[in-house]
């Protein structure tokens, strides 16, 4: 194949371009441990880049090494797992977005998952990003942090100094923050399997097919057949603060034997205001988001109380 | 650190190749700076426009989103490439293209054959809304989209065996 003078055609000052950087790619995960332990604060793990390349193109981030764990195969595939616990699916953090839409396991198990990931930013994106990148950037427009915390994951993580596991409700601290330390690598993340009556339900508003949610909800919900009311239900919202948000209040109205059911609806709506104080932006205000959150439950409510071949 | 290049070992089009990069290059000015695949084209370069969509692995790809040092090993595929192969479904779409004005200036046209030619090989007849919903990554700021989708419509009956209205 011919080729063009060699140079540095990134270029040194034309276009959108990454600042200069080092590149490892990790062997294994105890090699990508080692890595992050050598040189600390100065590397960044690169898994599918769908998030950070941009991020350094715009030099938003400029880390002076990447570590790429996205050929970790042991990292990437769904499996079910049933011994040493109730059954349960444990999910590679390298499971890219078109496997997790393509998997029967996450249709049948965690349909939830199944249900958001197709609003995923776009096809040639999601051929790309990972599960677990998805998670460890914890951006609050994201669809997966949302329905991560909906079903109670947990998340596997490993550092130099072992393994831990942190609960989803403990993972997602605030904007792109979250529980994982320095030189931890989020590994796996395990979902039961999807208990009897348990449906999923969600919807997302934006104003481009693909763009971030100005507002999205993401449930797992148990319905009580013939009533509008639901025996647990976790409603999630996500791009309505800082990190996804459990709208506990308006959980409460859903689930309260006490309430009428036929004033259920609007009584849940009302109580998001005690659950979210949307952040104002230039695409929504404040007010504009909580409004919208409550025709998001409507709908994620119709959907659930739906028959079950209708989702 | 900045001079620091890595080679890299690719086959592009059908070809294998290695070049010697520095890591911050992303893919896109691989095939374009140094392969000269300039049917590859770089809108945005922050992954929103979709003009630089390539094939990587038989699957679409934003190529300024991956850097090369991330391809290393990886089959890709350009608008070329699949123009050479005389790709059945690309050229479908090509003929279709022309036929229904589904260009203007023609920038977006690389990267919105590789997304349609992926839709079209998982769906072979898509309803509007689909291929609405597959091209809404790849912006087109000329021709308002209602062509491009007839196209895409036209190419997916004529691969089809029916004769497009």
């Amino acid at each position: 194949m011919p080729a063009l003078p060699g140079r540095d055609i990134a270029g040194d000052g034309n276009g959108v371009k990454a600042a200069a950087l080092r590149y490892e790619r990790a062997s294994s995960l105890a090699d990508a441990l080692a890595l992050l332990q050598r040189h600390g604060a100065s590397a960044t793990l690169i898994a599918g880049g769908q998030s950070l390349v941009p991020a350094l193109n715009l030099r938003m981030a400029a880390p002076e090494l990447l570590i790429d764990i996205s050929r970790l195969d042991a990292l990437r595939g769904v499996q079910v797992m049933t011994e040493g616990g109730s059954p349960r699916l444990r999910i590679g953090a390298m499971t890219r977005h078109a496997e997790l839409g393509r998997s029967p396991e996450i249709a049948r198990h965690a349909p939830l998952l199944h249900l958001a990931v197709g609003h995923v930013a776009h096809a040639a994106i999601r051929n790309r990003g990972t599960f677990g990148g998805s998670l460890a950037h914890a951006d609050p427009a994201s669809e997966l942090p949302a329905c991560a915390l909906a079903l109670g994951s947990r998340m596997h993580v490993v550092g130099h100094a072992g393994a831990r596991v942190i609960d989803a409700g403990d993972f997602f601290i605030g904007l792109h923050q979250t529980a994982l330390q320095p030189g931890e690598i989020l590994v796996a993340v395990e979902v039961d399997v999807l208990a009897d009556g348990f449906r999923p339900g969600f919807a997302e508003l934006a104003r481009r097919q693909g763009d971030y949610a100005l507002v999205g909800l993401a449930a797992h919900a148990r319905p009580i057949p013939g009533q509008m009311r639901f025996a647990a239900i976790a409603p999630v919202f996500f791009s309505v603060g800082a990190r996804p948000l459990l709208a506990a209040a308006a959980a409460r109205v859903l689930t309260d034997a006490t309430i009428a059911d036929a004033d259920r609806l609007h009584l849940a709506q009302q109580a998001l205001a005690a659950d979210l104080d949307p952040p104002a932006d230039p695409q929504a205000s404040s007010a504009m988001r909580l409004h919208l959150a409550r025709v998001l439950l409507g709908r994620v409510v119709a959907q659930l109380v739906g028959t079950p071949d209708v989702i | 650190m900045s001079s620091e290049t890595v080679a890299v070992t690719l086959r592009v089009n059908g070809e294998t190749t290695t070049q010697m990069v520095a890591p911050r290059t992303h893919l896109a000015d691989l095939l374009r700076g140094r392969l000269g695949l300039t049917g590859t084209h770089l809108g945005c370069e922050h992954g929103v426009c979709g003009a630089c969509t390539v094939f990587i692995d038989g699957a679409t790809a934003r190529a300024c989103l991956v850097l090369a040092v991330q391809s290393d090993g990886a089959v890709v595929e350009t608008v070329e490439g699949l123009t050479d192969a005389a790709d059945p479904t690309l050229r479908a779409l090509q003929e279709a293209f022309v036929a229904r004005n589904a260009l203007q200036c023609g920038f977006c046209t690389p990267g919105m054959l590789a997304t349609a030619v992926e839709l079209l090989r998982e769906t072979p007849a898509p309803s509007r809304a689909a291929i609405r919903e597959r091209i809404s990554g790849n912006y087109c700021r000329c021709t308002g989209y209602h062509a491009i989708v007839d196209a895409i419509e036209t190419a997916a009956l004529r691969l089809a065996g029916h004769e497009p209205r």
